[in-house]
């Protein structure tokens, strides 16, 4: 990728390499990266860990019955999930809650800190969202298995199509489906965070070779500012809910 | 502006991706229609969709990005 940004737009006014900020550098010097180098990844998602340690274990130490502010900030992000994990799948969700509120702030956190100029983006790259999207597809399936046996396969037999041959093709386009799931889950996600660092940066591009007129990129890149941080909230909660909606159908087999 | 035809293919491929982004305009303009047009008729119910609103403007906006991420891809990572 480093070298399709060096042969883009450097010919005159706008000097835009909007992909440099996803590239992996190491941190201390090296140039090349091996399996346990520490690149500006592992920085900043130490600081998504230290984030979630101050936003939800440092404040509900020694916590009161009627919270403070850091308190109740922590408190109510704690019952969104809970709240939408006990909507969608009932009672028995609350052991699958660690995990999908680990998932949440995990992807919450590392979206909203990508915001801060010169930061990075973990959730930007398809590495890490795939790993997270393959993680939840596992899990549901072995879940599913575990809990109806080989009687798991009949949530792709839609049993409400009138004929048996329509039934067989339906069968293979719902299984297709499943295994698509992953991808698009992933995608959406890591796409959404490129695509919206990407214009702010090909925004930013503008403002140097406008001069005076610089200020109309800073105004529109204030408001997709404001747009990127909508859309990094709304992300992190369709992920989690995705989670959700996924499990409940390996559970309850529709 | 230098090149040869592989760049050239590369900027008109990304300009052709962007056309994807039409339709995903079409599709989230329709949600947050449908959803007023539904809280306009019935403003006591209109509370407990929002979450609905969000979640299917993100399905209609995701497939938009998508197309602009292959745009992203032809210019910048091919």
């Amino acid at each position: 990728m480093a070298g399709g940004a060096e042969h883009g737009a450097s010919s005159g006014g706008i000097n835009a390499h909007p992909m440099d900020q996803f590239i992996v550098k190491p941190l201390f010097g090296d140039e090349s990266l091996g399996l346990f180098t520490v690149t500006n990844q592992t920085l900043w998602l130490a600081v998504g860990v230290l984030f979630a340690f101050l936003l939800l274990a440092l404040p509900t130490r020694n916590a009161t019955l009627v919270p403070g502010r850091m308190q109740s900030v922590a408190e109510s992000l704690y019952m969104f999930v809970r709240k939408m994990v006990a909507d969608i799948l009932g009672e028995e969700g609350a052991k699958f809650f660690p995990y999908v509120f680990t998932v949440f702030m995990f992807i919450l956190i590392a979206n909203v800190t990508g915001l801060i100029p010169a930061s990075f983006t973990p959730t930007a790259h398809i590495a890490v969202t795939g790993v997270l999207a393959l993680t939840v597809f596992v899990s549901v399936t072995v879940i599913g298995f575990m809990r109806h046996g080989l009687h798991f396969i009949s949530l792709f037999w839609v049993s409400s199509a009138p004929t048996v041959a329509l039934r067989c093709v339906l069968f293979v386009i719902e299984l297709i489906s499943y295994f698509v799931r992953p991808l698009s889950h992933s995608v959406r996600l890591a796409g959404n965070m490129m695509a919206g660092h990407a214009v702010l940066k090909v925004f930013a591009a503008f403002v140097p070779a406008l001069g005076l007129l610089g200020v109309v990129p800073i105004a529109a890149m204030t408001g997709i500012f404001a747009l990127e941080l909508l859309v990094a909230c709304v992300q992190a909660y369709i992920f989690t809910i995705l989670t959700c909606v996924y499990l409940k159908d390996a559970l309850h087999l529709h | 502006m230098e090149g040869d035809i592989a760049s050239m293919g590369q900027y008109i491929g990304a300009g052709l991706a962007t056309i994807g982004l039409g339709g995903a305009g079409l599709g989230v303009g329709n949600v947050a229609g449908n959803y007023l047009a539904g809280a306009l008729r019935n403003p006591a119910a209109a509370g407990e969709q929002q979450a609905m609103l969000f979640v299917g403007m993100a399905f209609a906006e995701a497939l938009g990005i998508f197309s602009f991420l292959v745009a992203l891809l032809l210019l910048f990572a091919v």
